[in-house]
């Protein structure tokens, strides 16, 4: 089986997902179009020479919609041989745009193929493809649909994560992200997004607060408390786990991952392909998989996906260097490295989506290709990537260098 | 054309009126004749040129109380016939077409392409108000009585001739899940607010108002049936409706635990039928209420909570030959909380009521109560003063036996004390009128040990009220050894009068419906006691479809109570009669800690003070558990199961030692007097429903897990054997309707 190697990656800045935002001007094409443009400039890649390029966009709706895939490899210049295809697995999208364009490679069909994905959360709006999973009652019920924030909110009363717990940890992604930031850790990587002149709109992810403390954030009201009493969602977590007696709602703005507009993209490729190109193999995709969890606590997927892909792959714990995993919110990163019992300086290093932000579609390119800068700023060899996902499913990505 | 239960008169217009009527009723059903002459009136009248509009009402006060539900037997049984002869899909063919017969025609009305008018007398409800929908134009006699609404989901069915399609079509979705799903009626200022209806009008006017939208040149086009109809809560799939339908779907299962098809299938109506045409929409609400039918819980919830239930209420075990009686004066001997209410409730019924008790004072706080009771509806503007008034004026309160002579009916209402009770016996047994009778509201003492205090037995009987006495729908009438046929008349009469459903039951500890309660709440205890984290036996026995959990309903009942009942039970029977663990906890609780329930303030669970708060099981339960179980390792359906299966052999162990006699007795009145989960149809129809091969199975399983309180009594092993249920082996005496 051929291995699929990753020659580069870059990532834009992450814009505040509002209107005051400095990417919510940014068309969603011209926000998709950026990091494949930028990968094609960086590795010199000639038109034509890609054979696939796969987006992971979760709300694939208006401007974003119709298969935005073709459309930004197209308006990046890559050429017109170039085709595109769009997918969603929601908040694990850009890593299975990865996986996806891995497995192409692997199976010995393509040669050089991109994979990432691009969100204008502020523009095109989350939830606005509907779907039937919250809508339906023949699947909102069985499944105990409720807002992602609750079953959050529910991990850690189950758990036992205090709110104390969650802040803390809060903080510490905003640390680090800023000091991430600071040594330019993220330089090589970011690319900024330019106006139509050339003029920089965004250069920096503008969603950290570095100086957020914990007396900061315990001003904050709990997001979801009020809506899931009236909404009926307080009894619906009860009942899909009723040995809670009542949810302890302990998320809020700033220990949840922020709202944000984003776009990132992977380039993978053979080893013929990257030797036909003069392009030199960073790491290679070690093993990948995905899973189904339990659906109303919905954001345990990353557990679940670790077991199998550490079962399937013969790899363990101690075979990891680093550990990224999306921070939804902070009780999804406490229960996980409560179930594997992972050194907190193993995990998020750089921070997470608490500090920089979850463009939905794009994060999970987006943080595979952090953690690969990590694994060489500190010399280390392997790093798993992972992310929790609506309606209870788990990605997990095993990278190596080479 | 003549019909049967039709008038139809063609006016010098050209206006058909269609005058409801059926014979020898007095109420207006859609029965088999109804349902199939209303389809031959809509293609007479749509067919005959020489009618230019149509306005059906009725002759009744109400206009039509909805479907016969006896009829769907009828359906069941052709489906259960069909499905062994040719197979399920074939008869599921033909209960999908035989149930849409009235939505079809319903339909119909609506494209006739002539204008129907519904001039709504009175009262209207299920498919009586869903035909009314289909008309074009909806007018209401004046009349504060009337009452609009689709209750079908109470019997475990839904609406299934239009309504959950076109109901949410007229009304926001909130509103109209609102009716479908509480199933309660409205009047008619709110279904004009609403939208539910065009107008109302003096009643004299009612015809000439139809009749004059016709003239004027009306139209015979439903709103959905135009080019550019627009949903009154938006597209399901806008920003309203993502907002609605999510919430809509929680708060489903918050008031269901998901436990009733019918609810879920509105649901499933609603959302899919509102992204179709309205034709299409039928359709699929027609497959729904198809599938519904099939379904276990509407078979049972028709059968108990409606034909069942209307039986008993009619009298279904009254002996026959004793003439009506009637309680013109009671007297509640014992003014406290429970006969303080008994009185209320009785008054409220138009009995002359007066309360005794030893001092006058204690007396007077009793008729207090009545007056709180009123004051708060009065508050509620639920009452108003002049009823409050008369109902006052019937309560008197004396600490003067003297007046038991002039009472009908005297109920015991004292201390759960055999010595206070066989005092207040001596003192009023000799002054009790010729053919009045005495009944105890005892609730843990038997019957027969109390009426042999008793010279003339024959006139004693057991009439126990369930707390609090204004909701409760149950009175368990108990019967002693020697109890005659005119007490039993006389408790019967009575309790009809005051609009409660009565089960009758011969003497046991506990009689029914406490015997199995106490099963209920000791299963909680046991659970308590393997390790089960407290808020999962709570939640689970509310998800099994019980009202309260059983640690709740310990604190609500007092656990001293509770105790004070389990030592006298253990002083008569002996130490083997009763749990040692199970005692062993609620010592702790009481004498240890101090924890009495509600009425201090903690009990299983800690109660903040009124206003502070909601109420929260008491973290030190967890020091009472000898183990603690990882709830992850327990099976949540299990949990359900005991609550229900513990239950249910109690009740089969009554039928066993002919306490229940009348197997309707034992659903209505475990339904009624202590929420058995509904749905299920009651106690019994659990079983049947399950199948009695099954259940016994399940005891079994449970009996070797959890011990002998789940061995299945010899009756139920024999009826498993045998293939047969509660109802096939004990049919209940249908009485003449």
């Amino acid at each position: 089986m051929p291995e699929a190697y990753i020659y580069d990656h870059v990532r834009t800045p992450r814009g505040r997902g509002k209107a005051d935002g400095a990417l919510h001007e940014v068309t969603a094409l011209a926000l998709a179009t950026v990091p494949l443009k930028s990968l094609k400039e960086r590795n010199n890649l000639p038109e034509n020479s890609v054979d696939d390029v796969v987006l992971g966009v979760v709300d694939p709706v208006g401007e974003a919609g119709s298969d935005i895939a073709r459309f930004a490899a197209l308006n990046a210049g890559l050429g017109e041989k170039v085709p595109g295809v769009q997918i969603s697995r929601f908040c694990a999208s850009g890593l299975d745009a990865v996986n996806f364009a891995a497995a192409q490679i692997m199976s010995g069909q393509h040669e050089l193929v991109i994979g990432g994905g691009a969100e204008s959360m502020s523009r095109v709006g989350i939830g606005a493809s509907g779907g039937a999973w919250p809508m339906d009652p023949s699947m909102a019920v069985p499944a105990y649909f409720m807002p992602q924030g609750i079953s959050a909110d529910l991990i850690a009363t189950k758990y036992g994560f205090s709110r104390d717990d969650v802040d803390a940890y809060a903080v510490q992604s905003q640390q680090r992200a800023a000091k991430s930031w600071d040594e330019g850790r993220f330089n090589k990587s970011v690319v900024p997004v330019k106006d139509v002149n050339g003029l920089t709109i965004l250069a920096k992810d503008e969603h950290m607060r570095p100086t957020t403390t914990m007396q900061s954030l315990a001003q904050l009201q709990p997001s979801f408390a009020a809506m899931a009493a009236m909404a009926g969602f307080d009894a619906v977590a009860i009942q899909s786990h009723p040995e809670v007696e009542k949810v302890n709602y302990v998320h809020h703005a700033g220990n949840s991952s922020g709202i944000v507009d984003g776009a990132g993209a992977v380039l993978l490729g053979s080893k013929e392909a990257g030797a036909k190109h003069g392009l030199k193999p960073r790491a290679k995709i070690r093993a990948f998989a995905n899973i189904g969890s339990e659906p109303a606590m919905m954001l345990t997927g990353p557990v679940d996906v670790t077991e199998k892909l550490f079962e399937r792959s013969g790899m363990k714990k101690s075979d990891i260097d680093l550990f990224e995993l999306n921070e939804a919110f902070a009780s999804v990163v406490l229960r996980y490295i409560q179930a594997f019992d992972i050194d907190n300086a193993k995990i998020n290093v750089n921070g997470g989506a608490i500090a920089l932000g979850h463009p939905l579609g794009a994060t999970g390119a987006m943080i595979l290709g952090t953690v690969l800068d990590e694994l060489e700023r500190t010399n280390k060899e392997t790093a798993l990537v992972t992310l929790c996902i609506g309606g209870g499913m788990g990605t997990a990505t095993i990278i190596e260098r080479v | 054309m003549a019909y049967k239960n039709f008038k139809f008169d063609v006016d010098a217009d050209g206006i058909a009126l269609v005058t409801w009527d059926i014979p020898g009723r007095s109420m207006n059903v859609f029965d088999e004749v109804s349902t199939q002459e209303i389809g031959e009136i809509i293609k007479q009248t749509t067919s005959d040129a020489a009618i230019k509009g149509v306005v059906i009402t009725s002759a009744k006060e109400a206009f039509c109380a909805g479907a016969d539900l006896s009829m769907l037997e009828g359906m069941n049984r052709s489906y259960a016939q069909l499905f062994k002869e040719k197979g399920e899909e074939a008869a599921n063919q033909m209960l999908f077409e035989q149930s849409r017969q009235m939505s079809l025609s319903f339909r119909a009305i609506e494209t006739s392409g002539k204008p129907w008018v519904a001039a709504i007398n009175g009262l209207a409800l299920g498919g009586g108000f869903e035909i009314t929908l289909a008309c074009h134009y909806r007018v209401a006699a004046e009349n504060p009585k009337t009452r609009l609404g689709l209750p079908e989901i109470k019997v475990g069915l839904f609406p299934g001739a239009g309504g959950t399609q076109r109901v949410p079509r007229l009304v926001s979705p909130q509103d109209a899940m609102q009716l479908l799903l509480k199933g309660e009626a409205v009047n008619l200022t709110r279904a004009k607010a609403l939208n539910l209806i065009h107008a109302v009008v003096p009643a004299a006017d009612l015809i000439t108002a139809a009749k004059d939208w016709i003239k004027g040149g009306s139209k015979a086009v439903a709103p959905w049936d135009e080019k550019g109809f627009k949903l009154p809560g938006g597209p399901v799939f806008s920003k309203m409706g993502m907002q609605m339908f999510p919430a809509g779907n929680a708060i489903y299962r918050r008031e269901t635990y998901d436990n009733y098809p019918a609810a879920r299938a509105i649901m499933s109506c609603v959302y899919e039928g509102l992204q179709l045409p309205i034709d299409a929409a039928l359709r699929v609400e027609s497959r729904y209420f198809t599938k519904v039918l099939r379904s276990k819980e509407a078979a049972a919830m028709i059968r108990s909570l409606f034909l069942s239930m209307q039986e008993l209420n009619k009298g279904a075990r009254r002996p026959a030959g004793v003439p009506p009686t009637k309680v013109k004066k009671l007297a509640v001997i014992g003014a406290g909380f429970m006969g303080a209410s008994v009185g209320y409730v009785s008054a409220q019924a138009g009995i002359d009521v007066v309360l005794v008790d030893r001092d006058q004072e204690s007396a007077d706080k009793g008729k207090g109560h009545a007056k709180t009771v009123v004051d708060g509806l009065i508050a509620k503007g639920r009452m108003k003063q002049e009823a409050a008034d008369a109902i006052l004026a019937r309560i008197s309160a004396t600490a003067d036996y003297n007046v038991i002579s002039e009472c009908d009916l005297v109920i015991e209402a004292v201390f759960e004390d055999r010595k206070v009770k066989a005092d207040t016996y001596a003192k009023a047994q000799p002054l009790l009128k010729s053919g009045a009778i005495f009944a105890s509201n005892t609730s843990t003492l038997p019957i027969n040990s109390l009426a042999e205090e008793f010279k003339d037995q024959g006139k004693f009987i057991g009439i126990h009220f369930f707390s609090p006495v204004e909701k409760m729908m149950l009175v368990e009438i108990i019967l002693g050894k020697n109890t005659g046929d005119v007490a039993l008349a006389t408790a019967l009469d009575y309790v009809r009068a005051i609009g409660k459903t009565p089960i009758v039951v011969n003497d046991s500890r506990g009689f029914f419906a406490n015997r199995c309660v106490m099963r209920y709440i000791s299963e909680g205890n046991e659970m308590l006691l393997e390790g089960v984290p407290p808020a999962m036996i709570e939640n689970t026995a509310k998800m099994a479809g019980m009202p309260v959990g059983p640690l709740s309903l310990q604190d609500e009942v007092a656990l001293d109570l509770g105790l004070k009942i389990t030592k006298a039970t253990e002083a008569d029977l002996g130490p083997n009669a009763i749990d040692q663990a199970q005692k062993k906890l609620i010592v702790e609780m009481v004498e240890k800690q101090g924890r009495f329930g509600r009425k201090n303030g903690k009990g299983f669970y800690d109660y903040p003070e009124k206003g502070k708060g909601q109420k929260s099981l008491w973290p030190g339960l967890a020091d009472l558990q000898p183990k603690q179980l990882d709830p992850d390792t327990l099976s949540v359906e299990e949990l359900k199961q005991r609550f229900l299966v513990v239950q249910a052999v109690e009740a089969a162990r009554t039928v066993e030692d002919h306490v229940i006699t009348d197997v309707r007795e034992a659903d209505v009145g475990s339904i009624l007097g202590f929420g058995f989960a509904p749905f299920t149809g009651g106690a019994l129809s659990y079983i049947d429903f399950m199948g009695t091969k099954n259940f016994v199975a399940l005891c079994h399983a449970f009996e070797k897990k959890y011990g002998s309180r789940f061995t299945p009594p010899k009756l139920l092993e024999e009826m498993a054997a045998k293939g047969e249920t509660f109802y096939g082996r004990f049919p209940p005496k249908k009485q003449a309707a």
